[in-house]
C-alpha cells in the first residue's frame, strides 16, 4: 500500500534501529529530558501533556465553581479565610460580584475550551490516532508539538489574567460585545479582557494545528488492510471532530479580531448607539452587536459536538469491549456521527432565538436543530443494543460509559424542549439552560473523559488504576451529578435566570435559597472526590499494579499490540496489518479476535 | 477551615488505604475471582441506581414543583400556548426518558458477566435501525409542528389596538417610553442622552452639530423608571433597545423574554390576562409583582437589575397616566403649562406618518392608541 512505502521512506531513514531483532523497542536517537517529556514529539507524550494540562485547568475551573457555589449556596455566611485567599475579591469574606462573575466567566472558558477540548480530544486525538490507525506517528510530529506549545501558550496568558489588578474578564464565557469591548462598561473588559483574547486567539491556532494534524493522519496514514470503515468509532469520532475544528475554529477567530479592532483600534464592528454610564456617549455607530453572536455561535455550537463526538466515539470502543460484543450498527454510528457534524453547522441561531432573529429564520434554526435528535436517538438506541445480550464487565471505564449514555439521554432530552424556540422564548438564559448544557455536554463529556482515561492508562503508562478508587469515583460523581443538576431544571423552569449572583431581592426566585444551599454543598463534595481520582492517577503512574500483557482488557484494537511500554514509532519491527473490522467480539465463540488476525476460512460472514 | 481540610485528607487517606489493601487482597485471591465479585457488586449497583434515581425524580418533582410556575397559571395569553406545549414536550420526553434509562440500568444488570452466558453476536439489523430512526423523527416532527405554530403567532405583528411602550434596558435599570398624547414616540438620538433630566435622548432642541433637529412629537412623551404600566387583556407591544451592552427582558410570568440590543431595535407582544391584583390572590404571596429580570449578562450588578410591570385595569390606567407630566417639563421646566400661565396646545397630535426615531433610519411603527 502506498502509505506503507510513504511512512518507510519517512520514518524508515531516522529509525533503521527498529529493523534490528531488539527485544525492548529502541529509541532511534538519544533522547534527552527535554526531547522526551517537554519538546517532545511523540504523539503519545504530547496526549499526556494535554491530558495533564487540561487536568490542571479542571482543578482550577472545579475549584472557581466550587467558589461561586459558595456564594450562591450561603449568600448570608461569612467566610473570612476567603479574603486571606483572594483578597479584595472576597472582602468581609464575601465574594465580590466582580469576583463572581470572573469566577463564573472563566470556569466556563477554561472548562469548554482548556478541558473539554484540549484535554479531551487533545489527549485522545494524540494518543489514539496514530495508535489505532497503525501509524509511527503523526503526519507531522512537529506541528502536534507546536499545538501542545500554542495550547500551553494560551494556558500561561490565561492563567496570568486572574492576576490582573482589574481582574479577569467577567462578561460570561461567550463574550458577547459591547460588554466585552467596553472596559469602561465592566472592570473586567479591560486588561482582563485583553489578556483572554490573545489567549482564546492562541489557543485557536493550537486546535487548527492539532487538527490538521489529525485530519491527514487518518486520512493518510492508516496501515496496510485499515480502510476506512474497519476504523474503530474512536478514529470516526476524532476524524469528525477535527473537521469540525478545522471549518468552524477560523470563524472564532475573525470575530475574536475584529473584536480586538473594536476594542483597541476604534472600529465600530459591533458598536453604535452606545451611552456608558459615567463616560457618555461613544462615538461608534453603524455596528451590529448581534453580528458577533453569529460568528462566536457559528464556533460555539460546533464546540459542543467537538466536546461531545470523541466521547461519543470512545464511549462506543468501550461498551463494545467490555459487553464481550460488537458495537451494534457500526455503519448507524458512523453515519449519525456524519450526520451530526453536518447539522453541527447549521443549527448555531438555535442560540439567538431571542436577540430579535428574523422569525423565519428562527423557524429553520428549529428545525434542523430538531434534527440533531435523531442520529442522537440512533446513537443511544445502539448503544442500548450493544449492551443486550452482552456479557457485562463493569471496568471503571465500562461504568463511565454506562453513566454517559444515561447522562446523554437526560441532557439530550431537555435539548428537544430548548430547540422549539417557542419554548426557548420561556427558558431561555436560565437554569433550565444551565442544566440542560451541564449535563448533556459538561458532565457527559467528562464521563467521556473519565471512561477514557481509564480505559488506555495502562496504554498510557503501562500500569493500572486502582480499581476500588474507580468505583467510589463512580458511584459518588454519577449520583452527585444527577443531584446537583437535576433539581436545577426546576429552578429554570421558575424563570430563574443564570449569572445572577444573589437571588435574595427577587419575589419570583427567592423561594430557592434552600435548593442552592443543597446543590452547592453537593458540588463541594463532588469536587472532593474528583481529588480522590487525580490521586489514584498520579499514584498509579508511579506505584500502580504493573501490566503483564499487552492487552488488559483483550480488546481488538491496534493499540493493544504495541509493546506494553511503545516506544517513539510504536511497534518494534514492521507495522502490523489489518484484516477486519474492530469489533469481532463474541464471534463464532471467540472472545475476541484482534484486527491482525487474518480471515479464517470457514469463518462466519455477516 | 482548616478543620474542613485536615477531616477531607483524613477520610481520602482511609479511602486510599482501603482501596489499596483491597488491591492486594484481590490479587491474593486471584484476579478472576476478585473481578467477578466486583462485578456482581457493581451490577447490583446499576439496578439499585436505577430504582433510587427513578423514585428520587419523583421525589424531586413533588418537593420542588410547588415553587416552580408550573402550579401557576401563565399571566399571559400567548403563555398559556407556552404552558401546553410545555406539557406536551414534556410527556414525550418524560415517556423515553423513563423508556430509555430503564433499559440501559436493567441491560446493565441483566446481562452483567456470567459463566452460562455466551455474548450474543449482533453486529446490526436493519429492520431495528429504520425503526428508531422513523419514530423518533414522527415524534419531532409533531413537536416542530405544534413549536412553529405558536413560534409564528408569537412572533406575528402586534393587534392593531396593541398599546405599545418602549423599553430600553441600560446599566443597572430600565426606562420606560409612552408616546403620550399625540400616540407618537419622538425621534430620539443617543448622542442626546443626559443622564439627569434626557435619560433617553429625545430630541427637545436643535443640535446642528450632530444633525439634531428639534422633534415636537417628543415633546409630550412620557418617561419613567422602574415601574410600567399595562392593562388586563389588551395586546401590550414592546419596542425594546438598550443604552449601552446587551440586556433581555425577561418576562417569566408571562412566559416570554426578548434582548434589548443596542442599535436595534426588537419587538415583543403579549396580552396579560390577570392583573397585579388577580395574581397575588392567585399565587396567594401578597408580596406579588410582576418582575422583569434582566436575562442577559450585562455587568458586575446584572443580578439586581429588575423592573415592575404593573398590569391594571383600563380605568386605573387613565387614572395613573392623567397623572403623569411629559419627560420634557422635567428638562424645561419653564415650558411646562403648569408652571407658566398661557396654555400652549401639546403638539400636533394627529401625525399618523411614520416618523424616524432616530438618526440610523430605522423605522419603527408608530401610531399606537391608548
Amino acid at each position: 500500500m502506498s502509505n506503507e512505502t510513504i511512512l518507510q521512506s519517512t520514518i524508515g531513514v531516522t529509525i533503521p534501529s527498529e529493523i534490528d531483532n531488539h527485544e525492548e523497542h529502541v529509541h532511534h536517537h538519544h533522547e534527552s529530558f527535554i526531547t522526551k517529556y517537554v519538546f517532545s514529539q511523540d504523539h503519545k507524550m504530547i496526549g499526556k501533556q494535554f491530558l495533564i494540562t487540561g487536568m490542571f485547568w479542571a482543578v482550577l475551573g472545579g475549584l472557581m465553581s466550587v467558589l461561586f457555589r459558595l456564594q450562591l449556596g450561603y449568600p448570608d455566611s461569612t467566610f473570612p479565610w476567603l479574603e486571606d485567599i483572594i483578597g479584595k475579591w472576597g472582602k468581609g469574606g464575601h465574594i465580590s460580584p466582580e469576583a463572581y462573575y470572573a469566577l463564573v466567566t472563566t470556569h466556563g472558558t477554561v472548562l469548554v475550551f482548556f478541558v473539554l477540548t484540549a484535554g479531551l480530544s487533545g489527549t485522545f486525538a494524540n494518543l489514539l490516532i496514530p495508535l489505532q490507525v497503525g501509524a509511527r506517528d503523526m503526519a507531522s510530529p512537529f506541528m502536534n508539538m507546536l499545538s501542545y506549545w500554542f495550547f500551553f501558550t494560551a494556558s500561561v496568558i490565561m492563567l496570568s489574567s486572574v492576576f490582573v489588578e482589574t481582574g479577569p474578564f467577567s462578561g460570561g464565557w461567550t463574550a458577547y460585545p459591547p460588554l466585552s469591548a467596553l472596559g469602561s462598561a465592566s472592570p473586567g473588559s479591560k486588561t482582563g479582557m485583553d489578556l483572554w483574547i490573545i489567549a482564546m486567539a492562541l489557543f485557536v491556532v493550537s486546535s487548527l494545528l492539532g487538527g490538521l494534524n489529525y485530519i491527514v493522519t487518518i486520512l493518510n496514514m492508516r496501515t496496510k488492510g485499515m480502510t476506512m470503515t474497519r476504523l474503530p468509532l474512536t478514529i470516526w469520532a476524532l476524524f469528525f471532530t477535527a473537521v469540525l475544528g478545522v471549518l468552524s475554529f477560523p470563524v472564532l477567530l475573525s470575530g475574536f479580531i475584529l473584536l480586538i479592532f473594536d476594542r483597541n483600534f476604534g472600529t465600530s464592528f459591533y458598536l453604535s448607539d452606545i451611552y456608558v454610564n459615567g463616560v457618555g456617549a461613544l462615538p461608534n455607530e453603524g455596528g451590529s452587536a448581534i453580528l458577533f453572536q453569529h460568528l462566536f455561535w457559528f464556533l460555539g455550537h460546533p464546540e459542543v459536538y467537538i466536546i461531545l463526538l470523541p466521547a461519543m466515539g470512545m464511549v462506543s470502543e468501550i461498551l463494545s469491549t467490555n459487553s464481550r460484543k460488537p458495537i451494534f450498527g457500526y455503519m448507524a454510528m458512523v453515519g449519525s456521527l456524519f450526520a451530526i457534524a453536518i447539522l453541527a453547522f447549521l443549527v448555531w441561531a438555535h442560540h439567538m432565538f431571542v436577540t430579535g432573529l428574523n422569525p423565519f429564520l428562527g423557524s429553520i434554526f428549529v428545525l434542523l436543530t430538531l434534527l440533531i435528535a435523531v442520529p442522537s436517538a440512533i446513537k443511544v438506541f445502539n448503544w442500548l443494543t450493544t449492551l443486550w445480550r452482552g456479557n457485562i464487565r463493569f471496568t471503571p471505564a465500562m461504568l463511565f460509559a454506562i453513566g454517559f449514555v444515561s447522562l446523554f439521554i437526560s441532557g439530550g432530552l431537555t435539548g428537544i424542549w430548548l430547540g422549539n424556540s417557542a419554548l426557548d422564548i420561556h427558558l431561555h438564559d436560565t437554569y433550565f439552560v444551565i442544566a440542560h448544557f451541564h449535563i448533556v455536554m459538561g458532565v457527559a463529556s467528562m464521563f467521556g473523559m473519565f471512561a477514557g482515561i481509564y480505559h488506555w492508562f495502562p496504554k498510557m503508562y503501562g500500569k493500572y488504576l486502582n480499581n476500588n478508587l474507580g468505583y467510589i469515583h463512580f458511584w459518588l460523581t454519577m449520583i452527585g451529578a444527577y443531584l446537583i443538576f437535576w433539581p436545577m431544571h426546576y429552578e429554570g423552569l421558575a424563570g430563574m435566570p443564570r449569572r445572577y449572583y444573589d437571588i435574595g431581592a427577587w419575589e419570583s426566585f427567592k423561594q430557592f435559597a434552600d435548593l442552592n444551599r443543597f446543590i452547592s454543598t453537593v458540588a463541594m463534595i463532588v469536587f472532593a472526590v474528583q481529588l480522590l481520582f487525580l490521586f489514584n492517577f498520579f499514584y498509579s503512574i508511579f506505584k500502580g499494579r504493573k501490566l503483564t500483557t499487552k492487552n488488559p482488557w483483550n480488546s481488538t484494537t491496534l493499540e493493544w499490540t504495541t509493546p506494553i511500554n511503545p516506544g517513539h514509532g510504536n511497534w518494534v519491527g514492521e507495522i502490523p496489518e489489518v484484516h477486519r473490522w474492530a469489533y469481532d467480539y463474541g464471534k463464532d465463540g471467540h472472545d475476541f479476535i484482534q484486527q491482525t488476525t487474518p480471515i479464517g476460512e470457514d469463518e462466519s460472514i455477516h | 477551615m482548616i478543620f474542613v481540610i485536615t477531616v477531607v485528607i483524613l477520610v481520602f487517606l482511609i479511602i486510599f488505604q482501603i482501596a489499596k489493601a483491597s488491591e492486594y487482597v484481590a490479587v491474593l485471591k486471584g484476579e478472576d475471582r476478585a473481578r467477578k465479585e466486583n462485578n456482581k457488586i457493581n451490577g447490583f449497583f446499576m439496578i439499585a441506581f436505577l430504582i433510587a434515581g427513578l423514585i428520587g425524580v419523583y421525589w424531586c418533582n413533588t418537593l420542588l414543583i410547588d415553587k416552580t410556575l408550573l402550579v401557576h397559571p401563565s399571566a399571559s395569553l400567548q403563555g398559556e400556548k407556552v404552558d401546553s406545549m410545555l406539557l406536551v414536550t414534556l410527556t414525550i420526553t418524560g415517556i423515553v426518558f423513563v423508556i430509555t434509562q430503564i433499559a440501559l440500568f436493567w441491560f446493565a444488570f441483566k446481562y452483567q458477566e456470567s459463566e452460562k452466558r455466551k455474548p450474543f453476536y449482533f453486529p446490526h439489523n436493519n429492520t431495528m435501525e429504520i425503526i428508531w430512526t422513523v419514530i423518533p423523527a414522527i415524534a419531532l416532527t409533531v413537536l416542530v409542528v405544534i413549536g412553529l405554530r405558536n413560534w409564528f403567532s408569537f412572533t406575528s405583528d402586534a393587534p392593531k389596538d396593541a398599546m405599545v411602550v418602549e423599553v430600553t434596558g441600560k446599566q443597572f435599570g430600565w426606562i420606560f417610553r409612552y408616546p403620550g398624547e399625540d400616540g407618537v414616540f419622538g425621534k430620539k438620538y443617543f448622542r442626546m442622552i443626559d443622564p439627569a433630566t434626557n435619560s433617553l435622548g429625545l430630541n427637545w432642541r436643535d443640535s446642528s452639530g450632530i444633525n439634531v433637529k428639534d422633534d415636537i412629537s417628543a415633546h409630550d412623551d412620557i418617561v419613567q423608571e422602574q415601574t410600567m404600566y399595562a392593562v388586563k387583556n389588551k395586546p401590550l407591544k414592546l419596542i425594546i433597545g438598550s443604552r449601552d451592552v446587551v440586556h433581555d427582558v425577561g418576562l417569566s410570568w408571562f412566559r416570554l423574554k426578548m434582548d434589548a440590543v443596542p442599535g436595534t431595535p426588537t419587538t415583543l407582544w403579549f396580552t396579560p390576562i390577570y392583573t397585579t391584583k388577580e395574581m397575588k390572590e392567585k399565587t396567594g404571596n401578597p408580596n406579588f409583582v410582576y418582575e422583569i429580570s434582566c436575562d442577559q449578562m450585562c455587568g458586575n450588578s446584572h443580578y439586581s437589575m429588575k423592573g415592575i410591570i404593573e398590569v391594571v385595569s383600563q380605568a386605573e390606567y387613565d387614572e395613573w397616566m392623567a397623572k403623569q407630566k411629559p419627560a420634557y417639563y422635567g428638562a424645561f421646566p419653564e415650558k411646562d403649562p403648569a408652571t407658566i400661565k398661557p396654555v400652549t396646545p401639546v403638539g400636533d397630535s394627529t401625525k399618523a406618518v411614520a416618523v424616524k426615531v432616530n438618526q440610523n433610519e430605522k423605522q419603527l411603527p408608530k401610531k399606537a392608541k391608548i
